[in-house]
């Protein structure tokens, strides 16, 4: 017998986008009405999800679901559900928390915005689109949310519509994302055509169980890959990351909730949630499917933590931070499984918003400045912010014991240490560490230590409406790290259905020294670069060379705007020339002959024929005027013809005889 | 029901005869009284058709001209009623986008003319009747392009004309030579034979096969016969291409399902991948030079192009491809169907939409225009619906049509639908620009004054939106039409 | 002398001459229907001659048709002079050079 919450899952995100549509249809562009009715339905959405997370706890592994038919083609039906299990459950509650968090913080920073209410019923729609991601018991479901997050995040990045480079930002989200969703569009139909079904789970019969992945069988690598892609493109993994940092063109509170805690999770998700195509005839773990993972994500994470290191502007650093998170969290689903990875994002979406939102208090206390070079000493003028932002930084480095980051860090190497593939990804991954630590601590001290630089001279601390959430969030990020320690691990046990036991002497593992001395390292070192900096980067005096390849981001942008942008441009230019002058100059030769087989036989019919007739005629009429000529009107005249011919005929017979 | 059909046709001759007598002031009028009945017989004819059976209903049978086999054979299948729906929901507003001062008594009965002619050629089920029909739409629409287009319109409609009129002067040579064959012009027998045997033998057989490609490509169109499209399109009035590409266009496209696909088997399965190759190439090069456009309306005109190739790629898959199982033709073709009802609902939104910048602009290239959203904010927003509806987003008419034709092509073609999901791409890409440099980014000066959304552009607009939505969230509705022809056409091409 | 044929012919011929020299250089129309008498009468002198030397001149049948022919001649003079008559009276001359409507 199944809790009422599971058949009306639906409300989860029905209750948001409704909220979305009234705020769009109805208030006007400043109303504070718009921000009550967003946080109201954001609050709702978040009673329903811990209504819905409480059945969950009842027995490890319990699932639910509900599926119905949306239409049928032929004799076939499409049918796609909601399904309520510890991942959908988790994930709701992070979901609407972290967006709680965010919407109130946005009543704060965007006060003053003149499209206070668009604003609102865009947050409000991405949020009912993530929440359809989460729930989704259909692939099919999956990625219609999918899009939808996609289309939330176009909007919400370009919301500031007067800048160009918001609208541009907007556009290379959609498209960069879209890339990747088609290999994913092409392994639905892969799975669609192999199972017969979109439906994960359906008593047995769905695509993620047995019978399902029976009749998939060697195809699922393939499956797998294509699906990936589109986890790829979301989630911002090399080489289709180049729209996370770009993205940060939005409104500070959207990248807090796209860029952080939910879309760019979204992909992640993806993986975990079909795992079971991942690890389809797995030998000790590996598949060639999940070994792709983790090489992406090992790659993702490296890169963007190197190009970390170099960025100025305060959002940026987190954009490529992000990025190189999601780098480790895919690598976590590779090596260890759905919980570990799970996990992270869960912790990792606390701690990123915390930072996106703080980054974001920041930006609003020095009047909308983002450069960090000109930031310095605000841990005075803004101390609750510094303070949760610090909570933020550390667990983002992961300082052991007390933050959520470090213990599902430590899961991650632990399992990456364990992967019997390859041993490289463990030590690229603690280099990724000793990084991290590294250009965090560089931010907080830019930030928060030194001099006060230009910007920061009349900063001051941001409203309670926005440090509210911060307090909140900090507080999240600190608590969850109760439920993912080793000695009690609750969320692991929960996420991957199995009973958890509290056992203290765990809790001290060999992993734990190991990152201790990578993030005592890589802070220390921060300090030790960083200590006296100034406005000049001194990394970038004492390596300019590798500062501007790593503050170029590598120059992967360029070299796509030069390799394929300027391909697929050239390719464009190229179709509409050949239509204009191959396709279309076809048809206009081919019209162009009969015009000519036309002006040919007028040619003939008008010098040829038409004119011998005329010359026909005038012959006729100069004998017949000569003739006439003859013909003087003399009747003597021709008397006397008569007679010279009578002559003749008498001279001609004379001569005959 | 007997005589609701040639009703149906009647009806907007009748009214062409009122508007011609009507004052000038008052043809519109008269015109949309007229679609308003025609609209109500649309729907006595949805009322009493049986969904669950299978063939023609409301057959009207009468000899005609018994000695060349011409019948007067009209009925409806699904197909046939959702083009019939589609053209009663298109023309009103077609006439609804006319502004008040272009066109008057002879724009208003030309449209009715070439209603009555798509009437006809979607329900008539004899080749004589049908090509009758075929060519009655033909004239009105030149006419119309002719007298009431923009720039260059001598030259667009005489191509437009002649280029379809050749390629209809082929595939009626075609069917005569089938007719002396086989002796018959009615579809249904035609496709009996052709499902039973070669319909013709040796290189008479690719003769025709090769007149009717020609006609219904042309007609389509199909690349690389689709030039003519983009000049007809962007010259013709805004009404004029709402119809155009919203109906007319879809003539082909149902031409091929009825004529040439059931006629020809072999054929195609002969030549399956040059014609997959051709529906990829409508499908990318055409996404591909929409995205090179600088005038508006050619590049919707492009992306017509590109989403009727993604008909014809679900309809060379089902007919096609070596294995063929019944759940992804029956995906494919209800792809294909639903695809060409939200393509007519789609472009010709866009193109309405076009129309109404040009209005307001005077001029319609991409650059002239920016910034729209802060000054016409509800303009931007439907018109945005439309674009993402034509991209394919999810929850938007658009996606449930492109999600089952690749949904079967690809089971049925995989490589062919793996290039031709590049089309979705470049499709984005052209939207996407053209959103980024029409909506966003400083107010352009010469868009300054721009009026927003006026109430009776309204009246057009949202009926159209919230079909849209309709279709995207709940597609059942369309589906119950035509989901017995296309278990059976399925069985027909297996 | 006996009369013999080549005598009559040879009138006949000098007639027919002066006949035809009247018709050619006479301007005035008159003259010219004299001239062309005067030719029928040679024609007729011939027929005759023609007749008395050959083989049945027992029978009057040259006579006749002389006498036949006489009296033609006779009604075309009178048709003849007639016509000059309404020349005149249309164009007051007579002079047949002036007559020249019928030119080319």
């Amino acid at each position: 017998m199944n809790p009422w919450i599971v058949d009306y899952l639906w409300l989860v995100p029905v209750v948001p986008l409704a909220a979305s549509l009234l705020i769009l249809a109805f208030t006007g562009s400043r109303s504070k009405g718009a921000a009550a009715l967003a946080i109201i339905g954001q609050l709702a959405a978040l009673i329903l999800s811990v209504v819905a997370f409480l059945p969950s706890l009842q027995e490890p592994g319990w699932r639910a679901f509900h599926n119905f038919t949306w239409f049928t083609f032929g004799e076939n039906a499409v049918r796609i559900g909601w399904v309520l299990d510890p991942l959908t459950a988790a994930m709701l509650v992070m979901i609407t928390l972290v967006g709680l968090c965010i919407f109130v913080f946005s009543k704060g920073y965007l006060a003053g915005d003149k499209d206070f209410s668009r604003f609102f019923g865009y947050l409000s729609f991405f949020s009912a689109a993530m929440l359809g991601v989460v729930i989704a018991n259909s692939l099919l479901l999956l990625f219609v949310c999918w899009e939808l997050v996609g289309l939330a995040s176009y909007l919400l990045i370009g919301f500031w519509i007067h800048k160009p480079s918001a609208a541009a930002a907007a556009k290379k989200a959609f498209i960069t994302t879209r890339i990747g969703d088609l290999g994913f569009f092409l392994g639905i139909f892969w799975l669609y055509g192999r199972s017969g079904t979109l439906l994960f789970y359906d008593n047995g019969n769905g695509c993620l169980e047995a019978a399902g992945l029976l009749a998939i069988g060697s195809s699922a690598t393939f499956i797998a890959l294509l699906i990936f892609c589109g986890a790829v493109g979301k989630s911002g993994q090399f080489p289709l990351h180049v729209w996370l940092p770009d993205a940060m063109e939005g409104p500070t509170p959207v990248s807090a909730l796209i860029h952080a805690a939910t879309m760019v999770a979204a992909g992640v998700f993806l993986v975990a949630r079909v795992y079971p195509l991942f690890s389809l005839g797995a030998i000790d773990g590996v598949t060639p499917s999940l070994t792709v993972v983790v090489w992406i994500g090992v790659i993702t994470a490296l890169m963007a933590s190197l190009i970390a290191i170099a960025q100025a502007d305060i959002k940026r650093i987190l954009a490529y931070s992000t990025v190189s998170q999601l780098g480790l969290m895919m690598v976590s689903l590779g090596v260890g499984g759905v919980a570990a990875g799970i996990m992270h994002l869960l912790a990792h979406g606390f701690f990123k918003a915390l930072l996106f939102l703080g980054s974001g208090s920041v930006i609003h206390g020095c009047h909308d400045e983002q450069d960090i070079r000109k930031m310095g000493g605000l841990r005075k003028v803004m101390p609750v912010t510094f303070l949760t932002y610090a909570v933020g930084m550390m667990a983002l480095s992961g300082v052991p014991l007390f933050f959520s980051g470090a213990w599902t860090k430590e899961e991650i190497l632990h399992g990456a240490a364990h992967w019997p593939a390859s041993h490289a990804p463990y030590y690229l991954m603690l280099a990724g560490v000793v990084l991290t630590a590294l250009y965090m601590t560089r931010q907080m001290i830019y930030v928060f230590f030194g001099k006060r630089r230009a910007a920061s001279e009349t900063a001051h601390e941001s409203p309670r409406v926005m440090t509210m959430p911060l307090i909140v969030l900090a507080v999240c990020a600190v608590g969850l790290s109760a439920i993912v320690t080793p000695a009690w691990p609750w969320l692991h046990a929960y996420l991957s259905g199995e009973p958890a036991h509290f056992e203290m002497a765990q809790l001290i593992q060999p992993m734990l020294f190991v990152s201790l001395a990578l993030v005592a390292a890589g802070i220390g070192l921060g300090v030790l670069i960083y200590r006296r900096a100034g406005e000049f980067d001194p990394f970038a005096r004492s390596q300019p060379a590798f500062f501007r390849f790593l503050e170029n981001k590598m120059w992967i942008d360029e070299l796509y705007a030069h390799t394929l942008v300027g391909f697929s441009k050239i390719a464009a230019v190229f179709s509409d020339w050949m239509d204009r002058y191959i396709w279309d100059g076809l048809v206009r030769a081919l019209g162009a002959i009969g015009q000519a087989f036309g002006i040919l036989t007028k040619g003939v019919d008008e010098r040829g024929i038409n004119a011998g007739i005329d010359e026909g005629v005038t012959g006729t009429r100069g004998i017949s005027r000569v003739m006439s000529a003859w013909h003087s009107g003399q009747i003597q005249t021709y008397l006397g013809a008569v007679a010279v011919g009578m002559l003749a005929l008498l001279l001609f017979y004379a001569w005959l005889a | 029901m007997a005589g609701v059909i040639t009703a149906l046709i009647l009806l907007p001759l009748l009214g062409a005869l009122c508007v011609g007598v009507a004052r000038e002031n008052y043809a519109r009028g008269v015109a949309l009284l007229f679609n308003t009945v025609t609209a109500i017989v649309c729907f006595i004819l949805w009322w009493n058709f049986d969904t669950s059976a299978a063939g023609l209903q409301m057959v009207e049978r009468h000899a005609w001209i018994p000695a060349i086999g011409a019948e007067y054979l009209l009925g409806i299948d699904g197909l046939s009623l959702l083009l019939v729906l589609l053209t009663s929901f298109i023309f009103p507003f077609a006439f609804l986008a006319q502004s008040r001062s272009a066109g008057g008594r002879g724009y208003c009965a030309l449209m009715l003319v070439m209603q009555a002619a798509l009437y006809g050629t979607f329900t008539a089920h004899n080749f004589v009747l049908w090509f009758l029909f075929y060519e009655m739409s033909l004239i009105p629409a030149f006419l119309l392009i002719r007298i009431w287009g923009g720039n260059n319109r001598d030259r667009a409609a005489t191509k437009f004309f002649v280029y379809t009129f050749l390629g209809s002067v082929a595939m009626l040579l075609s069917f005569l030579g089938i007719y002396f064959a086989k002796g018959t012009f009615d579809f249904a027998a035609l496709a009996e034979l052709g499902r039973s045997g070669p319909l013709l033998e040796g290189n008479l057989a690719w003769l025709a096969f090769a007149g009717i490609f020609l006609g219904l490509a042309v007609k389509v169109p199909l690349f690389p016969f689709h030039t003519w499209l983009p000049d007809a399109y962007e010259t013709a009035p805004v009404g004029v291409s709402m119809v155009l590409t919203g109906v007319l266009s879809k003539m082909g496209v149902y031409g091929f399902v009825r004529l040439l696909l059931p006629l020809f088997p072999h054929e195609i399965q002969v030549l399956g991948p040059w014609l997959l190759g051709l529906a990829v190439c409508s499908i990318v090069f055409a996404s591909l030079a929409a995205w090179a456009q600088s005038d508006l309306k050619r590049m919707v005109a492009y992306l017509s192009v590109n989403h009727l190739g993604y008909c014809m790629l679900g309809l060379f898959a089902v007919t096609t491809s070596v294995e063929r199982p019944a759940v992804e033709m029956q995906a494919a073709l209800s792809g294909v169907f639903l695809q060409i009802l939200n393509h007519g609902i789609t472009a010709a939104a866009l193109f309405y939409y076009v129309g109404l910048l040009e209005e307001r602009r005077g001029s319609r290239g991409i650059g002239d225009f920016g910034g729209l959203m802060q000054r016409t904010p509800l303009l931007c927003g439907w018109m945005s619906v439309a674009m993402f509806s034509s991209l394919g987003l999810p929850g938007l008419n658009g996606f449930v049509g492109e999600f089952l034709i690749f949904k079967g092509s690809f089971m049925l073609t995989g490589p062919a639908t793996a290039v031709a999901v590049i089309g979705l791409l470049f499709t984005a890409i052209a939207f996407l620009r053209a959103m980024q440099m029409l909506f966003s980014g400083p107010l352009t000066e010469s868009c300054s004054a721009f009026p927003d959304l006026l109430r009776r552009e309204k009246w057009i607009v949202v009926p159209v939106t919230l079909l849209m939505f309709a279709i995207g969230i709940a597609p059942q509705f369309v589906f119950n039409i035509v989901n017995t022809t296309v278990v059976q056409m399925a069985r027909l091409f297996t | 002398m006996t009369p013999t044929l080549q005598l009559f012919l040879v009138i006949s011929a000098a007639l027919f001459s002066i006949g035809l020299l009247a018709a050619l250089s006479r301007r005035h129309a008159i003259f010219i229907l004299i001239g062309i008498e005067l030719m029928l009468a040679a024609a007729n002198l011939n027929f005759i001659a023609f007749w008395r030397f050959g083989p049945a001149s027992q029978n009057p049948t040259g006579v006749m048709v002389a006498i036949f022919s006489i009296a033609i001649a006779a009604a075309e003079a009178a048709v003849g002079l007639a016509l000059v008559i309404a020349v005149y009276r249309h164009y007051r001359t007579t002079n047949v050079q002036r007559l020249n409507q019928l030119k080319g």
